[in-house]
């Protein structure tokens, strides 16, 4: 057997993108009947390489992007995000989508979830959401809340379980209202909506139901994160998309995703990921990783926990009964 | 101590089987059965910090102390919790 290393994750780039641009035609034309894709722009290099790879399925003119703000985001998403449209030459438009947000009392409900545990949280205050370390030996996830106050303090509280669940459940608004837009655009579009997690993110629920986890398509979901930095130079991405680190850009403090969902950064989780997929033994996921195998060990158990977690994220509403005359699944060849 | 194991088996069944006990033993995995995730030990965690007057702190989040009935009985003990 072959060592295994980073670059086992290498892929194909050119053979990749001509299956996923083939699967895209057939997909919209054959199994969805619409004419286009709306597209999320968040910035980061997901819904980049999603829009590239839409571009070369169906054109520039089928392709339609959202670039959705709040008042927690970073500046650079939106302006990162148009520099994408303008580089594909895709019609793009923002939504703010701030003021949904304060209709549905999202900022109000977030700070109350947040002062059950730091009572003086307020204005002024920026905050994020983390979890737990794995690679620190810690075997449960726990997740606490870290704030910085006006003045520069920053506090850290391990949450209670309302307040864990009012924060979720508050911050959920953000990717529901995304993609409440995107759903309103392809309907008078008679587009379809491109979902854009990779692989790490599908496999580990890492996305809201009914939120971003909602999508006619999803084309780069069985690549790892690795995987689809290749595409990205291979499209020719342009390099500050290719070269920013990945944020959820959810929260009002720079947030990367390993402090909030994964276990490692995602180099890190690709390989362990991969090597649980392929069977590989621990201690070569280690070496390739630069990690120990306990440690190894531990992402896996933590990558089965997950999925049992969020597989009722992937499900369709639960029948009692299957009612035969309908199919939620179209031929997958 | 089965006074304790009584009051955490009546807390697990009642939160997480929906009251049904489907055999449940004092040494089975909670993890390992499905039955309680990450959200799961952060009720479990409030439930124990209220019912017994305790602070439990991250470094004690181990499932040799949470993850079956005769670990977290053992554990309260060990926080000076009696029957």
């Amino acid at each position: 057997m072959s060592t295994f290393t980073r670059d086992s994750l290498n892929i194909d780039a050119a053979g990749e993108t001509a299956r996923i641009v083939q699967a895209l035609r057939r997909q919209l034309s054959q199994d969805l009947k619409r004419r286009g894709l709306v597209i999320g722009l968040s910035g980061g290099i997901d819904s980049t390489v999603t829009a590239a790879l839409a571009v070369r399925a169906l054109g520039k003119d089928k392709v339609f992007g959202i670039l959705m703000p709040e008042r927690h985001s970073e500046a650079e998403s939106s302006s990162l995000g148009q520099k994408v449209a303008d580089s594909l030459g895709i019609t793009c438009i923002e939504e703010n989508i701030t003021g949904i947000l304060e209709s549905l009392r999202f900022y109000q409900r977030y700070d109350d979830a947040i002062r059950e545990v730091i009572p003086t949280f307020g204005r002024g205050w920026i905050s994020k959401l983390v979890i737990g370390s794995i690679s620190s030996g810690q075997q449960y996830t726990t997740f606490s809340i870290v704030a910085q106050a006006p003045n520069g303090t920053i506090i850290r509280e391990r949450l209670s379980l309302n307040a864990y669940l009012g924060i979720v459940a508050a911050t959920n608004f953000k990717q529901r209202t995304r993609k409440m837009l995107e759903y309103y655009h392809a309907d008078r579009l008679n587009y379809a909506v491109a979902g854009t997690p990779n692989r790490l993110e599908y496999d580990q629920g890492f996305f809201v139901k009914n939120g971003d986890g909602s999508a006619d398509v999803k084309p780069i979901a069985h690549l790892y994160k690795t995987q689809v930095y290749v595409l990205a130079a291979h499209l020719g991405v342009p390099v500050e998309i290719r070269e920013r680190p990945p944020t959820t850009d959810t929260y009002s403090m720079p947030q990367g995703q390993d402090e909030f969902y994964f276990a490692l950064p995602h180099g890190q989780m690709d390989l362990c990921l991969y090597g649980k997929n392929h069977n590989i033994p621990a201690d070569a996921v280690a070496a390739a990783a630069g990690l120990d195998a306990a440690t190894v060990k531990r992402v896996w158990e933590d990558i089965d926990r997950k999925r049992t977690t969020t597989r009722y994220l992937h499900l369709s509403p639960l029948l009692v009964e299957k009612v035969n005359e309908v199919s939620t699944t179209p031929n997958i060849s | 101590m089965s006074d304790i194991k009584t009051s955490v088996r009546n807390f697990i069944v009642e939160t997480f089987l929906f009251g049904q006990d489907d055999g449940l033993t004092e040494e089975a995995s909670f993890l390992a059965n499905g039955f309680v995730d990450s959200t799961g030990v952060i009720e479990l965690v409030a439930h124990l910090e209220k019912t017994y007057q305790i602070k439990i702190k991250d470094e004690d989040l181990l499932p040799q102390n949470l993850d079956s009935i005769n670990a977290i009985a053992a554990y309260l003990q060990r926080r000076g919790v009696s029957a």
